[in-house]
Parts: C-alpha cells; structure tokens; sequence
C-alpha cells in the first residue's frame, strides 16, 4: 500500500519524527535511526548523527598548534593517527617545512598499523552483527597483537600522539623493530586466514551477498569513500592518487572488489589486512637513518590548505587556514563516515529489516550504534521500538528461519 | 537472609551498562577489548548489557555533550538501586583535553554522583577492570551509596606503564 492511500491519522504516524536519545550504545558512538517500513521492506530511512557534537572546530581556533595537535587527535578514538598526521602534514606544508624521511617512514609505519587494528575490528563487529560471534572473538584476540605493538612504539594503546610538528615524537630502535616484524608474520598468517574466510565459507557467503546493494555508479554519484567505494569497484585510493608521507616509495597494490555488496567490503577490507602487513614490514626494513624531528617555526604565514589522508575508513579531509600567528584561522574537517552514510540509504532502501544491522556495521561508521531504532509498519498501522540488540537479535533469528543460516549460540 | 542473598548474587555478577556521552570511541573500545580473550572482564561475572533496567553499574565515557547531558540524567534515573557510576577517562572525570569547548559540559559529576573515577586517555583495559572491581567492594558495604555518606569516591589513579621494550 503507497503511503498516499493512508488514514491520515496512519499517515501522522508514519511521518512521525520521535527524539531517539542515544540511550542504548551497545558497541560505540551514538546515531539515531528513524526507520519507515512496509511488513519487512524499509520503504525509507532517516538518521541523525548530532549527539557527539563537541565543538572541536572551534576549539582549534582557540588553542595554538602543538595544543591543537592532541585535540584533534580526540576526534576519534579509532582513527586518532589520521587526524593528527592529516593536521600535522596540512601544517607543514603551510610553514614549507619538510620532515626528515625516517620521521614520515615511522608515521607511516603508525599509520598502516592503525589500519591494521581498525580493520580487524571491523572484521569482529561484522561478524559480532551476523551472530558470528566466535569470529568476533578470534580477531579481537589478534588484534591485541597490533595493540601491543602500538604501545610499544607510541606509548599508548589508543591515542598514540607518536606525531609532532616537524616529525614524530619517538624513535624506533632495533629491538622493537624484531618484535614487530616477528608480531607482523603472525598476523599475516591470521589475515590470510580471514580473507579465506570471507570468500569461501559459505555460509557467510550467502549471509553478507547481496546485502546492502550499492552500484558501481551510486557508489560514484553519492561520494563514497574507502573500502566502501571500494567494494563497490571504484578504483581510488589517497596513498596511491595523490601520495604523501613515504606512500610514493612503498609497494602496494589498491584492493577492489565488484562484488557491491557487503561482501565486497569484506573481501577489501581482508585484502588491505594483507596489504597492510606488507607495507608494514617493507617500510621497517627500509627505515632510512637519520633524525626524527626538525625544530618547527612558531608560527605559519597566512594561507589555505587542503589536507588528505587515507584513514581505515576512507579519505579525510581536513581545511586549514591560517593568518600568520600559532593559531588556525579555521579548520574544518570532513570525515570518511560522513561521506559514506548516503550510501547506507541507498543500500538499505528496499533491503529487509534484518538486514540493517550489518548495513550500518558495512561502513565501519565512527558515529556507529543507533541507540534504538522506531519502526513504523504501514500495513499493520502500528510504530514500535527496538534497541540495537533487539535489533540484531531478530536479524539473526530472521536469517536462521529464512535462509537457514546460523551459527548457534 | 533474603537480602544477603541478593548482595552476594549482585557482587557475584554485576552487569554493566556503557554510555558514550560525547567521548571519542577509544574508552569505548577499550571497554570492549576489555570484555574479548586477551582481558575476559567475564571471568568476575561482569557482563555489559544493553538496557538500563538490567543494569547495576554505569560506566560513561566522554566529557557530556549539552545534547547527551539530560539523555545521560534519563538513563540513570531508569536504573534501579542500587545503582553505581563510573567516569570512565581524563575526559570523563573532568573534560580532560575537551575542556574550555562551547558544547562540553566538562565532566560526568556534572550530571551525576559518581562513584570511580578511571583515570587515563584512555584507561586500558585492565585499569578499567581495576575500577569496576573497586566499585564492585561497594556492594559489599550495602545499598546506599558511599558517596551520599560523605565518602569520597574512588579514584584509580594512572599505573606506569608495563616493562616495555623500548
């Protein structure tokens, strides 16, 4: 039945806009969903990402370089070393300052690690979302490997701050380089194992194909970023288009995928693991000598400058500019999930109920966990409320009644 | 009788609930490393659940956003008593490196008592283990909270960092 033919009364309901607080987060950060079904089909969906709304912004023009380097940082948790490396390098290039080659090698080597733990994350949410949850646990266990070894070159597990103006903050000695390389073989042998995984097992075939569809040309004409457009076959990646740190002198290939799907990202994201872990390991084995910091000036001359960066989620960018003192005169930042949410519309619309839970987990969004989710049921003339743990409980019990696929308890 | 078997089944298996109050992710998934192979929080019987009706302890993450601050009052007054709270961060016990933004409130005691304060941007996982455990001794002492008796809560201060190989 079309939306038009309703009772008025229905159709208030339908277009109702309830204030979803953010009152569930059962993985990460706060969203809300405002979902318009018909029986199973979403007919349209609506989203608010404003809970997490800090003020950074605002906060860089207040506070000079070096102090805005770790708030930034603090944009998110997960990606921390993009945002400050993407500053950093946005700063440098305002102040003509070229850093020294072993400074750009390390936070590379930071970088692609910081890839590396944020896609197994996503491999254990994915599979955390499906009911696949002794994956979820297998790469968590591995990814504490990663952790390890960005505490032991940075000194923190989560916000590194391994970045300063003009270089990084500590040096790699030999020691750390043999741990890592010998952490890196195995997690090589756990990626190769994953990416098995997600193209031959077959019930995580059927689960994730054809799942949250986004063409090739959608993905192209709503902007989508990172393994997203990715799996969606569009060829671009920042390290490669437009290279930047020692990005230029690693091998590496770009992975796509034509799947479209869900399954797409997976096999993306699997491939950069490996990916990853090359580039990590050639980058520690041809660690130029030398130093690893260059004394900054104290202040940029005035200009603008556009800054990209290639975050595990996709392409960030962040504006800056500045006025001749040791403040910006603005910044803006334009994140990965931003980009990518359009495409969460559009790969839901139509889709069932069942399947959003691993729709919005695809992304990989920093925003994630809708704190609870309203239905509106045209036909039934009813809305209800469901929690993102209801929610992925019925996506699982769905999928074991229709489709036969489950994986127990 | 009957009320000590609830304190012991409470302390036994506290079930956790987390809030991310405007926080940038990273306690968040510290808290979820926290609950995966390498750390196991399920092995003191703590589980983290999803609603606030089932919970006991309140870990909050983040320095409240204006936005989350009345959502964040709404949850706690949902729990049932007793009720323990954690700020969870630097950022969370005092709005750490988000202090002076329009949009912060500068802390979780803002809105609510809290009872632990982890300390540490962020926490690792078994600091943060270290002050649910804390807040678990609390239990002990009866329903009503430390805190309202003119105790000062608890604070879990930062360790040094393990042997490390650098």
């Amino acid at each position: 039945m079309e939306a038009s033919g309703l009772r008025p009364e229905v159709r208030k309901l339908a277009e109702m806009t309830i204030p979803i607080g953010p009152q569930h987060p059962a993985l990460k950060e706060p969203v809300g969903f405002m979902v318009n079904v018909e029986g199973e089909r979403i007919k349209s969906l609506d989203l608010d990402v404003s809970y997490n709304h800090r003020g950074i912004e605002k906060g860089v023009e207040q506070r000079d370089f070096n102090q805005s380097l770790y708030l930034i940082e603090r944009i998110c948790g997960i990606c921390s070393h993009a945002h400050a490396t993407n500053f950093a390098k946005g700063i440098e290039e305002l102040m003509n300052l070229e850093i020294p080659k072993r400074a750009s090698y390390i936070r590379l080597i930071v970088g692609e690690l910081e890839r590396i733990h944020s896609h197994y994350l996503w491999v254990g949410v994915a599979g955390h979302e499906i009911g696949f949850d002794t994956l979820f646990m297998y790469t968590w266990r591995d990814r504490e490997l990663v952790q390890d070894l960005l505490e032991i070159i940075s000194g923190n597990r989560v916000n590194y701050a391994i970045n300063c103006l003009g270089g990084v903050r500590r040096d790699l000695n030999e020691k750390t380089i043999k741990l890592a390389l010998d952490h890196l073989k195995k997690l090589g042998e756990r990626a190769a194992y994953y990416t098995q995984l997600a193209t031959t097992e077959e019930t995580m075939v059927d689960r994730l194909s054809g799942v949250g569809k986004l063409p090739y040309e959608k993905a192209k004409s709503l902007g989508s970023v990172g393994p997203t457009a990715r799996g969606s076959g569009v060829d671009s990646d920042v390290r490669r288009d437009d290279p930047y740190l020692a990005y230029a002198e690693v091998p590496f290939k770009v992975i796509t995928a034509n799947n479209c799907d869900v399954l797409g990202r997976t096999i993306v994201r699997a491939g950069e693991l490996a990916q990853s872990i090359e580039m990590t390991k050639w980058a520690l084995e041809n660690l130029p000598p030398g130093e690893i910091k260059k004394a900054p000036p104290r202040s940029a001359p005035p200009g603008e400058v556009i800054s990209r960066y290639e975050a595990p989620r996709g392409e960030l960018v962040h504006y800056i500019k500045s006025n001749n003192t040791d403040k910006a005169d603005r910044f803006g930042v334009r994140t990965p999930t931003m980009a990518n949410w359009p495409s969460v519309v559009e790969g839901l619309t139509g889709q069932n109920i069942a399947d959003i839970p691993i729709v919005v987990a695809a992304i990989d969004p920093c925003l994630s966990c809708t704190s609870r989710t309203t239905f509106v049921d045209i036909d039934r003339h009813k809305s209800w409320v469901w929690n993102w743990d209801e929610l992925r409980n019925y996506s699982i019990r769905w999928y074991k009644e229709n489709k036969g696929i489950y994986w127990g308890d | 009788m009957f009320e000590n078997l609830v304190k012991w089944a409470r302390k036994k298996s506290p079930w956790i609930l987390l809030f991310n109050s405007g926080s940038c992710n990273g306690c968040d998934i510290e808290v979820i490393a926290a609950v995966t192979p390498r750390f196991d929080i399920e092995r003191f019987g703590i589980q983290v659940k999803g609603s606030p009706r089932h919970a006991d302890v309140l870990v909050v993450t983040g320095p409240v956003t204006r936005q989350q601050a009345s959502r964040l009052r709404r949850i706690y007054d949902q729990m049932p008593d007793p009720k323990y709270v954690v700020a969870m961060g630097s950022c969370g016990s005092t709005g750490g490196v988000f202090k002076g933004l329009y949009n912060v409130l500068e802390g979780v005691d803002k809105v609510l008592p809290v009872d632990a304060y982890v300390a540490g941007c962020p926490p690792r996982p078994d600091e943060i283990i270290d002050g649910v455990i804390a807040v678990l001794g609390m239990f002990e002492s009866g329903d009503g909270r430390k805190r309202a008796r003119g105790k000062d809560p608890i604070r879990i201060e930062r360790k040094p960092l393990a042997e490390v190989t650098t």
